[in-house]
């Protein structure tokens, strides 16, 4: 393991990760959709992305690494993390979805930390593909981590980028894939059976594949550092939707709303307790 | 044209290692041949797959390279349309887009392979700057200006092979955003884009021997369009024809009508564009124009100026 991961603290992790879905929380009461549940299955990815895998980005300096979400519905988990390492002022956060502020419900390039404008889904594979060949091309130590959503592999834009990051050998890509297992209406296991397995997919497609616990950052930081390399590395992350708090869990409509004051409390009171 | 533009990209690659190309499965002919044997890691192939090919150009854009995708005009703009309003446009990525074979050039081939609505559509879109050059010249100079901007997303609309020159000594020089008088007179103005203005040539030269001193204007930057030129010369001439191998609607027609009611201009405006009409028939290129009723003769028949 890299000294990163390696100095990578599982307990403060848990932390943080519990205080990051408090203030998603927090947010949510101000505005009537912020994509509470799809930000909740990505928290302990994003979290091992940035602390234990990434080139830590010092003050002045930028890093050689780069991070696109490109589930962009799964920002606000995004925005409360570079909120907590300095990227994002809290003024902003503060500011979501408001006319003084800059930061909507998908990321746009351009703001702090922000690599990439997605939303629509479909995209961050090619953007990836594109920016993994580019540092690859110019030499550099660089490495593209993107964290997909598992329903936008449904779109064959995804699969065209997949081709073209194993004809390319771009073993500086490294992808995420938050498979919660549901798109904004049903379980895809249920609905869409073909769309499994998904392991033999990508390695038929010319990639490495691991698959572990996505709420477990000791599992996704070894698998990840285990990689051979060499190709392309999509870990597939096994997550809950809304994980954290019981109601949204695997519940389609928290995807989109935001919870009532009620509701909020008991998410609270939830989230007091340690996330397995 | 295509050979133009290869041979110019080709030339300023040597010097400029940043610059890239992505295509779509079309085959590198020329200087493009000799670019791709030359860089072979600057010359990706995606296949036919023209959402990668537009994410990945927008992606390389994104970590400093400055590359271009290029393809025949309906699947570099239609196919892949949402990854270009996305990718490039909304994050203003300073990308050429190259499409050949734009209007009905590839004759033969059926409405599949025809961009007839190429320029309303990349108009619409926020950001995108859209050039369409009128002979090999002007591409080359096209070319040159998209390798040296950094101010956002082009659309090239090309032709294909074999286009004349129309410019002469008289003519002026290419500026991006600016009108460009191919040839300038006092009684009736010729103004379009892209290959077609041979026939506008071709109309100038008749109706030269008729009597009348005519202007041809170039209008190869579509957006941002030259609100101010277009001004003098609605003043300046009795009769403008408006020349365009496009749909009647969301183009050069509607931007000069447009432009003719703001500054309040007397002069007559006759409009010959393609029809709202998908393209059932084959042959030359010119076969498919006149079917939609782009020829010289139609022209003067409709203009009563013969």
């Amino acid at each position: 393991m890299t000294n990163q991961a390696q100095a990578f603290d599982l307990v403060a992790a848990r932390q943080r990760c519990l205080r990051y879905r408090k203030r998603i929380l927090d947010i949510s009461q101000k505005v009537t959709a912020l994509h509470a549940a799809p930000a909740f299955s990505c928290v302990e990815m994003t979290d091992v992305i940035y602390r234990g895998l990434m080139v830590r980005v010092e003050k002045g300096h930028s890093s050689p690494d780069a991070f696109l979400m490109s589930k962009g519905h799964g920002c606000m988990t995004q925005y409360v993390i570079l909120e907590d390492i300095g990227i994002l002022p809290k003024e902003e956060l503060d500011r979501y979805c408001t006319p003084d502020g800059l930061l909507g419900a998908h990321p746009d390039r351009g703001n702090p930390g922000i690599e990439a404008s997605t939303g629509s889904l479909g995209h961050g594979m090619g953007l990836a593909v594109g920016m993994a060949y580019a540092e690859k091309l110019k030499n550099t130590s660089g490495r593209i981590f993107a964290l997909l959503s598992d329903g936008e592999l449904q779109e064959g834009s995804s699969w065209e980028g997949a081709m073209m990051a194993a004809n390319l050998n771009l073993g500086n890509l490294i992808v995420f894939v938050d498979l919660n297992d549901f798109g904004g209406m049903h379980r895809m296991s249920e609905y869409h059976k073909a769309f499994f397995p998904l392991q033999e997919k990508f390695e038929s497609f010319g990639w490495e594949c691991a698959s572990v616990n996505g709420h477990d950052a000791h599992a996704m930081l070894t698998a990840t550092e285990a990689r051979q390399g060499g190709k392309p590395f999509v870990l597939l992350c096994h997550t809950v939707k809304g994980k954290g708090v019981s109601y949204m869990e695997n519940v389609p409509i928290w995807h989109y709303r935001s919870p009532n004051k009620e509701e909020y409390a008991q998410a609270l009171s939830e989230l007091a307790e340690v996330i397995q | 044209m295509r050979n133009t533009f290869a041979e110019t990209f080709h030339e300023a690659a040597k010097s400029d290692p940043h610059l890239c190309v992505v295509v779509a499965d079309i085959s590198p002919a020329g200087a493009m041949d000799k670019f791709r044997q030359e860089f072979p890691d600057r010359f990706i192939n995606t296949g036919v797959a023209e959402q990668i090919m537009i994410g990945m150009v927008a992606g390389m854009s994104m970590r400093g390279l400055k590359p271009f995708a290029y393809t025949i005009a309906t699947f570099t703009l239609y196919r892949p349309f949402e990854f270009i309003r996305d990718d490039l446009c909304y994050q203003n990525l300073p990308v050429t887009v190259v499409g050949i074979g734009g209007g009905v050039t590839y004759s033969t081939l059926g409405s599949t392979h025809h961009a007839q609505e190429d320029v309303a559509i990349a108009c619409a879109v926020p950001n995108l700057r859209v050039i369409a050059p009128c002979d090999p010249e002007e591409v080359e100079a096209a070319t040159r200006w998209c390798i040296n901007q950094q101010e956002g997303p082009v659309y090239l609309r090309l032709g294909k092979a074999g286009e004349p020159i129309l410019s002469d000594a008289d003519s002026d020089p290419f500026l991006y955003g600016k009108l460009r008088y191919l040839r300038r007179g006092r009684d009736i103005c010729i103004i379009g884009y892209g290959p077609i203005l041979k026939m506008g040539i071709e109309l100038a030269d008749i109706l030269k021997t008729l009597s009348f001193s005519v202007s041809v204007i170039s209008a190869h930057t579509l957006k941002p369009f030259d609100e101010e030129g277009i001004k003098p010369v609605l003043c300046q001439h009795k009769h403008i024809i408006v020349l365009e191998e496009m749909v009647p609607h969301g183009g050069l027609a509607d931007v000069v009508r447009v432009a003719a009611w703001k500054s309040r201009a007397t002069c007559r405006i006759d409009c010959f564009t393609l029809k709202d009409e998908f393209v059932h028939c084959y042959g030359k290129h010119e076969d498919i124009l006149d079917a939609h009723g782009l020829s010289v003769r139609l022209m003067l028949q409709a203009t009563g100026l013969t």
